[in-house]
């Protein structure tokens, strides 16, 4: 495979087997330099076990790439020096305090000044006159928050981040995301996992990944257009009626409440555009709009439902 | 920076460890304090020598020999003389009841059977629902009545004392003398102990980083196996030194059990012992899943080593595949060696074997703890 100075991650045919079960098939995938790369996918799509092959804590059973210019099999070592890996269970330790555990970190990185460097860490996070507490006492956000300063005390050029901000409240979320910005623009570059909608529109590049196979993978605005998708707002009075009504109708491929409105999308421009057309008359305020991600996404997790909800051989 | 062993990783994980250890002040406590607890509890508690057995003589006609017997009882430790019965059935009413543990008869026409040279037979009945204090009783017994005949034939029946006398004795206790159970049980108490604290806390603490999520972000760093094993099993080393330690002063100072051999073999035979109980408790980690399996497993293997490493029970009692088990139990070998060295005087010579079979059980053990951890990283 040619290396490439702009290319942090470059993956191919990549595939893991867990028993009987694939878990991760033939998978592709090329990860820009100084990019966020979100990773979407419902649970138990093989998101977590991908991360895993590419950062060298698994071995794939099928398939080369590279990481960082190294072989993601043989250099497996020298990947986890540069590689900053946040898992999606708070793994540092609860009985340990915020210094003692940038302290362990930095110790298993062999951090020249750790002193410094973990005075720095807890001042960045602002967190001066905690470094004390035992971080088991922490709440979810500042938990995650230290977890992400752990992964960045030996400065990795690649961060890992594993669904990092479930089960964390909306303005911690939001934090969080302003760090990871802030990194990236450092240049570092950042694969993220997650199944937030509002955490996807932040990613530069998307991969959409279900039952181990990689459905699409693009920049993030596109993906909407390149399912082809298109959607109505609808606004009116008795909302459930319509749903439970448009529900059995063929144009109408998805209808979704959003708060005060409907959104039907479907892929067949021609049959939405006359279900709208039809409905127009009545007491319903119906609008086209462009297809967003948060409709592209509820659309794909549905389909790979109905396309891959069949036994693996199947599939396969 | 060495690429395979490096001591500022080593040292994180040894420093890590440790302050977990500190932190954990239940866990902390229970390696101090039991070895304590026990040693108190088992130390003062056990004994396998019967005391005050209530005993009965059953008796037809009274005898100088007979009140000689009773004499002798009473002045025993062992046996509480509580009377005397003309018939078998009161006797065997008393044996029923619980009244008495022990029933001594002493046929008709004893003395003068005796006297004559005929051998005649006293019969012991003892209560054998509990066997160990029945085959005390019967041990002592046979010197009871054996102190009651010389006490009894003096002067014109000396003649038949010189006969053999009408029980065969046999009770040799080498090096406990003065028969006191604590002094056996007490070196035993160190293998059972260190056995238990061993595994169940080598187990726990490294099952507890693959439960609680930690290993994860452990192995995504360049820490190596080598690394994290020996950073973590070290300061259990170090436990295992400390209850050694207050486990020997206890000894000395509160049961009086003797330290007559080689400190060296002692030193090599317990590091020895440490490290095997420690690979167990790192073969246990690699099946367990959870720190509560983890628990589970360890006291899986405690059971055994109470029961079949001749801690409890003598070994050489034991039918032939429990003895094959108990074999392969470390402790069992830890065991004769402590009480080889402690009570017996031994050096290294006398206690080369028990190591080897230390040895040969470690190498085992750590074969299979290998294979098996090779599987769990992937």
């Amino acid at each position: 495979m040619p290396e490439k100075d702009d290319v942090a991650i470059s993956v191919t045919g990549l595939t893991k087997v867990f028993g009987d079960r694939k878990v991760v098939d033939d998978f592709d995938m090329e990860v820009k330099k100084g990019a966020i790369y979100g990773f979407l996918g419902p649970n138990g799509s093989g998101k977590t076990t991908t991360i895993r092959m590419m950062c060298g804590l698994l071995t794939p059973d099928g398939g080369a790439g590279q990481c960082l210019g190294l072989d993601i099999v043989k250099d497996s070592r020298e990947i986890k020096k540069r590689v900053g890996y946040m898992t999606q269970k708070f793994s540092l330790y609860e009985d340990l305090t915020i210094a003692e555990n940038l302290d362990f970190v930095a110790r298993m990185f062999g951090m020249a000044g750790r002193k410094r460097l973990v005075e720095e860490a807890v001042r960045d996070l602002g967190l001066e006159g905690r470094a004390g507490q035992l971080a088991g006492t922490l709440s979810g956000g500042w938990k995650q928050r230290l977890a992400l300063a752990a992964c960045m005390i030996h400065n990795p050029d690649l961060l890992l981040l594993d669904e990092p901000t479930a089960g964390v409240d909306p303005k911690a979320r939001r934090d969080f995301w302003d760090e990871i910005r802030r990194l990236a623009a450092k240049g570092v570059t950042v694969l993220v996992s997650t199944h937030y909608m509002d955490e996807a529109v932040q990613c530069d590049h998307i991969a959409y990944i279900a039952y181990g196979k990689k459905l699409i993978d693009g920049a993030a605005e596109d993906i909407p257009t390149t399912i082809g998708l298109s959607t109505y707002v609808v606004k009116g009075p008795d909302l459930n009626a319509l749903e439970e009504r448009l529900k059995q109708e063929d144009g109408a491929g998805q209808v979704i409440r959003f708060g005060a409105e409907l959104h039907v999308s479907g892929t067949d421009k021609v049959a939405l555009d006359a279900l709208a057309a039809r409905e127009a008359n009545g007491p319903y305020e119906w609008q086209a709009k462009k297809a967003g991600l948060e409709e592209a996404f509820i659309y794909l997790m549905a389909g790979a439902k109905d396309n891959f909800g069949a036994p693996l051989e199947e599939v396969k | 920076m060495n690429r395979l062993f490096s001591w500022t990783r080593f040292l994180g994980v040894l420093i890590k460890e440790f302050i977990q250890m500190k932190r954990d002040r239940v866990t902390f406590a229970m390696m101090i304090g039991m070895p304590v607890m026990q040693l108190l509890l088992f130390g003062y508690a056990i004994d396998t020598d019967p005391h005050n057995l209530p005993t009965l003589v059953e008796v037809a006609d009274e005898s100088p020999v007979v009140r000689s017997l009773t004499a002798a009882m009473d002045t025993s430790d062992y046996f509480d003389f509580i009377g005397i019965v003309t018939s078998e059935a009161e006797s065997a009413e008393a044996l029923k009841d619980g009244t008495a543990t022990v029933i001594l008869t002493v046929p008709p026409g004893f003395e003068r059977d005796m006297i004559r040279g005929l051998r005649p037979e006293i019969l012991l009945t003892v209560d054998a629902s509990d066997p160990v204090a029945a085959g005390g009783a019967i041990g002592a017994m046979n010197g009871v009545v054996e102190t009651a005949m010389k006490q009894s034939l003096t002067g014109p029946l000396s003649f038949a004392a010189g006969s053999e006398p009408p029980f065969e004795m046999v009770v040799h206790r080498a090096f406990n003398p003065s028969e006191e159970t604590s002094i056996n049980i007490v070196p035993g108490l160190l293998a059972v102990i260190l056995s238990m604290t061993m595994i169940l806390i080598t187990a726990v603490a490294i099952v507890r980083e693959t439960e609680k999520g930690t290993m994860e972000s452990l192995i995504a760093t360049p820490v190596t196996a080598a690394e994290v094993m020996l950073g973590k099993i070290l300061p259990y080393v170090f436990v295992g030194y400390v209850q050694t330690f207050v486990f020997l002063i206890a000894a000395r100072v509160l049961f009086n059990v003797p330290f007559s051999g080689s400190f060296l073999a002692f030193f090599l035979g317990f590091n020895l012992y440490i490290i095997v109980n420690l690979a167990i408790g790192f073969l246990v980690s690699t099946v367990a899943r959870t720190q509560m399996q983890a628990m589970q497993l360890s006291f899986f293997t405690i059971l055994p080593t109470v029961l079949l490493s001749g801690f409890m029970f003598p070994f050489s009692a034991m039918p032939g595949w429990a003895q094959t088990i108990g074999t392969a139990i470390p402790a069992t070998h830890f065991l004769r060696l402590v009480r080889k060295v402690m009570l017996k005087g031994g050096g290294l010579p006398e206690v080369a074997g028990n190591m080897m079979a230390i040895v040969v059980i470690l190498v085992v053990v750590v074969a299979i703890a290998l294979r098996r951890y090779r599987q769990t990283l992937d």
